[in-house]
C-alpha cells in the first residue's frame, strides 16, 4: 500500500535533518537495510493505530524541542552504591574520560563507533536483525530509524558470568541535544549479565537495545529513566530468548514530558522465562507509554508483564500490552497486569491489553485497572497517627510493590525503592 | 480524661441525626462500657471521636485531657493519645505490618517532639508485645491484616494499642467475630494495658466481653443518647432481660 504523501513528507523531513552515516562494512549494510525499512513504513503518525494514545509528532519532528537541564536535588545518584562498571554517554556520545575501563571478566565490550569500521564483527548477527524481526506484525519505524542512523552505542558480548553489572549512564548537558544510541548485547550459552541504565540522555533521545540471549543465558535489566522534566524519550528493547534462558527487565520512570518504552520479546526456545515490569510516577506535564509485545513460540515458557503507574496533576499513562501465543507454544504461562493509581480527577490512564492465543494448552491471564487511593486504608493509617501525606505515600509504594518485586537483586530493589520514596517525599514538601 | 458534652452528630450526606446529646466522662484508670441495641449510635460515637469523614458535629464538645479533639485531624488525635480499635480492621495490601507499626509509632513520637525509635529498639519492643498476644513473626511480616482471620485482626488491633500506648482507648465491638479463646487472648491484652493513667471505653453488644474486661461503669445507649448508667451489674441485667425492659423503664 502506498504511503500517504503527508507521511512521506514527514519522513523525508526527518531524514534530511539527520546525518545518515555513509561507508561500507557490516554496519553499513544493516543501516541501508534499515533506511529502506524506514522509507517503506514511513514514520509514525497520530492516525496510526499503534500511536492512538501517544502523539508521535515531537518524536519525529526534524528538530528536537529543547529541554531545560534538571537540577538534581537528590543527595546520591541511582545505582551509586552498586559495584558496577560504568560507561558514560553525554548527550548521546560516549565519554571515555568519565567511563570505567571496559575490561571485565566474562564480558567483551566494544564501542559501536569503532566496531562499525571493522569488516567482520559478531554484532552483525544481531544489529538490526532483532529489530527487523520485531517489525512484524506491528511496524516500529522509529526503531528502524535508529538502526539506520545510530553511530554510537555499546556492543556487549557476554561469554561467562559477568563480574559485575554494566551501568550505562546517560548525561544530559546540552539543552538542545538530539541523541541516538544503539546497543547490542549477545549473551552466549549459559552466560549471565546485569545491565543498568540511568539518566535522561538528551533533550530528545532515541535508543534501541537488541538483546540476544542464547540457551541457558540470563539477562537482567534495571533502568531508571532520568528525572529531567522536559526530556523526550523513545526507547526500544528487542529481546530474543533461547532455550532455558531468562530475561528480566524493570524500568522506573519519574518525570519527562514524553516517554515511550517499547519492549518486543520473542521467546524462541523451550522453558524460557521473560519478565518485563515498570513503575512510572507522573506529576503534571507527563506522558508515559509502555508498549509491550511478547511472542511465545516455544513450549513451556513463562512471561510476565507488570506495569504500574501513579498519576497526578493531569499526567497521562498509556499501556499497550500483548501476549501472542503461537500454535506450537503449548504449556505457555502468560501473565499481564497494568494498573494505574489516579491521585486526582485530572489524570488519565489509557490501556489496551491484548491476548492472542493459537495454542490450546496454555494458561494466560491479564488485568487492567485504574483507581484512586483507598480512603478506608488512608483513614486507618491516619487513625494510627500517620500524617495524610506520609500515609498516602505508603499506599502509593504498596501499589507499586508488585512491579518492584520483579527486581531480583535486593540491593538494587532497595535503591529503586529509596528513589521512589525520595520522589514522593519531595512532592510532599 | 475523655469528656463528651451534649454531643449531637448528623450524617453529612442525609442530614440525619444519629447522636442526640451524648454526655459521658471517662476518668483515667477507669473502664467504661457502652452497651445498646443496634442502631443506637454506639459505633457512630467511636467514628466521630476518631475523626472519620462523613459525620457532622452539630452541637456539643469532646475533649481529651481538656483539648478539643473534634477540631483535630485523625492523626493529631492519635498523637494526642486517642486510639480506636476498629470493629472491622482494614486490610492494606503491600504495606507490611511492621513497617506500618513503626511508621505510626515514629509519626506519633515526632508529633509529640519525642525521639524516634530505632529499628533495633523497635524490633525488640514489637517482639515482646507480639509474644504476649500470641502473634508470630509471620503475622508481623505479612501485609497489614491481609489474609488474617477475624481473631488475628482483632489481636493485631490490640498489638497496635500495646505498641502505641495511647492514653484513651476505644474498643468498638472488639468481641465481634471472636471465639472464646480469641476473646480471652484479646481481653488479656487489654487488661495488661489497664493502668492508672489510661482510660478505656468498651463498646459492645454483649455482656460476655465484660466478663473478661471488667468495667467500672456501664452505660446503656439508645436512640443517640446515654439513657442509663450504672455499675457492672447493669451489664448483667441486660444479659438477663435484654434491652427492652431498660428502655421501657427510661421512656
Amino acid at each position: 500500500m502506498a504511503l500517504p504523501q503527508t507521511k512521506i513528507d514527514a519522513t523525508e523531513a526527518r531524514l534530511s535533518a539527520l546525518e545518515v552515516p555513509q561507508g561500507a562494512g557490516w554496519a553499513q549494510s544493516a543501516r541501508s537495510g534499515a533506511l529502506a525499512r524506514v522509507r517503506a513504513m514511513g514514520l509514525p503518525a497520530r492516525r496510526d493505530e499503534y500511536w492512538k494514545f501517544t502523539n508521535p509528532a515531537d518524536l519525529i519532528a526534524p528538530e528536537a524541542i529543547p529541554a531545560a537541564l534538571f537540577e538534581d536535588r537528590a543527595e546520591s545518584i541511582v545505582f551509586g552504591e552498586i559495584d558496577r562498571l560504568r560507561l558514560v554517554f553525554v548527550d548521546g556520545v560516549f565519554d571515555p574520560d568519565q567511563s570505567d575501563d571496559p575490561a571485565m571478566a566474562g564480558v567483551e565490550i566494544d564501542r559501536l563507533a569503532e566496531a562499525q569500521a571493522v569488516d567482520i564483527h559478531w554484532a552483525r548477527d544481531v544489529y538490526g536483525v532483532l529489530e527487523t524481526r520485531g517489525q512484524d506484525p506491528v511496524e516500529r519505524p522509529l526503531a528502524a530509524l535508529n538502526t539506520a542512523t545510530a553511530t554510537d552505542g555499546v556492543l556487549i558480548r557476554v561469554t561467562g558470568k559477568a563480574e559485575k553489572p554494566v551501568n550505562l549512564t546517560y548525561l544530559h548537558r546540552d539543552t538542545g541535544s538530539d541523541a541516538t544510541l544503539h546497543h547490542v548485547i549477545k549473551v552466549e550459552p549459559g552466560a549471565e549479565i546485569t545491565v543498568l541504565e540511568n539518566g535522561p540522555a538528551a533533550a530528545r533521545f532515541n535508543k534501541c537495545m537488541e538483546i540476544d540471549i542464547a540457551d541457558g543465558g540470563t539477562f537482567h535489566h534495571i533502568r531508571a529513566q532520568g528525572r529531567d522534566h522536559e526530556r523526550r524519550a523513545m526507547t526500544h528493547m528487542f529481546t530474543r530468548l533461547g532455550r532455558e534462558s531468562t530475561y528480566k527487565s524493570f524500568t522506573l520512570t519519574a518525570n519527562g514530558v514524553m516517554t515511550r518504552n517499547e519492549q518486543v520479546v520473542e521467546i524462541t526456545g523451550d522453558d524460557a522465562v521473560a519478565h518485563v515490569a515498570g513503575a512510572a510516577l507522573g506529576d503534571g506535564d507527563f506522558h508515559h507509554d509502555d508498549t509491550v509485545f511478547v511472542t511465545h513460540d516455544a513450549v513451556n515458557c513463562e512471561s510476565r508483564q507488570v506495569f504500574k503507574k501513579v498519576l497526578r496533576n493531569g499526567a497521562t499513562g498509556v499501556f499497550q500490552g500483548k501476549i501472542l501465543v503461537k500454535p506450537d507454544a503449548q504449556k505457555t504461562d502468560g501473565y499481564q497486569i497494568s494498573q494505574s493509581l489516579l491521585l486526582d480527577d485530572d489524570s488519565t490512564f489509557l490501556a489496551k491489553p491484548e491476548l492472542e492465543i493459537y495454542a490450546d494448552d496454555v494458561a494466560c491471564s491479564h488485568g487492567s485497572t485504574s483507581g484512586a487511593i483507598d480512603e478506608t486504608a488512608l483513614f486507618y493509617l491516619r487513625s494510627r497517627g500517620v500524617p495524610t501525606g506520609e500515609a498516602q505515600d505508603l499506599l502509593v509504594l504498596a501499589f507499586l510493590a508488585e512491579a518492584i518485586e520483579e527486581i531480583e537483586d535486593e540491593a538494587i530493589a532497595d535503591d529503586i525503592r529509596s528513589r521512589l520514596e525520595g520522589w514522593l517525599a519531595r512532592r510532599r514538601g | 480524661m475523655l469528656d463528651i458534652k451534649n454531643l449531637h452528630v448528623s450524617l453529612e450526606e442525609e442530614d440525619k441525626a444519629i447522636l442526640k446529646g451524648v454526655d459521658l466522662s471517662v476518668e483515667a484508670g477507669k473502664v467504661h462500657a457502652i452497651m445498646g441495641p443496634n442502631g443506637s449510635g454506639k459505633s457512630t460515637l467511636s467514628y466521630v471521636l476518631s475523626g472519620r469523614d462523613g459525620y457532622e458535629v452539630t452541637k456539643g464538645s469532646a475533649t481529651l485531657e481538656g483539648e478539643d479533639i473534634l477540631e483535630m485531624e485523625p492523626e493529631e488525635r492519635a498523637a494526642a493519645g486517642l486510639f480506636l480499635a476498629f470493629q472491622y480492621p482494614v486490610e492494606i495490601p503491600g504495606v507490611g505490618n511492621m513497617t506500618f507499626l513503626r511508621t505510626a509509632l515514629n509519626a506519633q513520637r515526632k508529633a509529640r517532639d519525642e525521639e524516634e525509635v530505632s529499628a533495633a529498639d523497635f524490633l525488640k519492643l514489637i517482639r515482646e508485645k507480639a509474644k504476649a498476644l500470641n502473634i508470630d513473626a509471620e503475622m508481623l511480616k505479612r501485609p497489614v491484616n491481609v489474609g488474617f482471620s477475624g481473631g488475628e485482626k482483632k489481636r493485631n488491633e490490640i498489638l497496635q494499642m500495646a505498641v502505641l500506648e495511647p492514653k484513651m482507648c476505644i474498643l468498638d465491638e472488639t468481641d465481634s467475630g471472636l471465639d472464646v479463646d480469641a476473646m480471652k487472648l484479646v481481653s488479656h491484652g487489654v487488661n495488661a494495658l489497664r493502668d492508672a493513667g489510661r482510660g478505656f471505653l468498651v463498646i459492645t453488644h454483649y455482656q460476655r466481653l465484660l466478663d473478661h474486661i471488667k468495667p467500672d461503669v456501664v452505660h446503656i445507649m439508645a436512640d443517640g443518647r446515654i439513657v442509663k448508667s450504672g455499675g457492672p451489674d447493669l451489664a448483667l441485667e441486660v444479659e438477663t432481660n435484654g434491652y427492652a425492659d431498660i428502655l421501657a423503664e427510661v421512656a
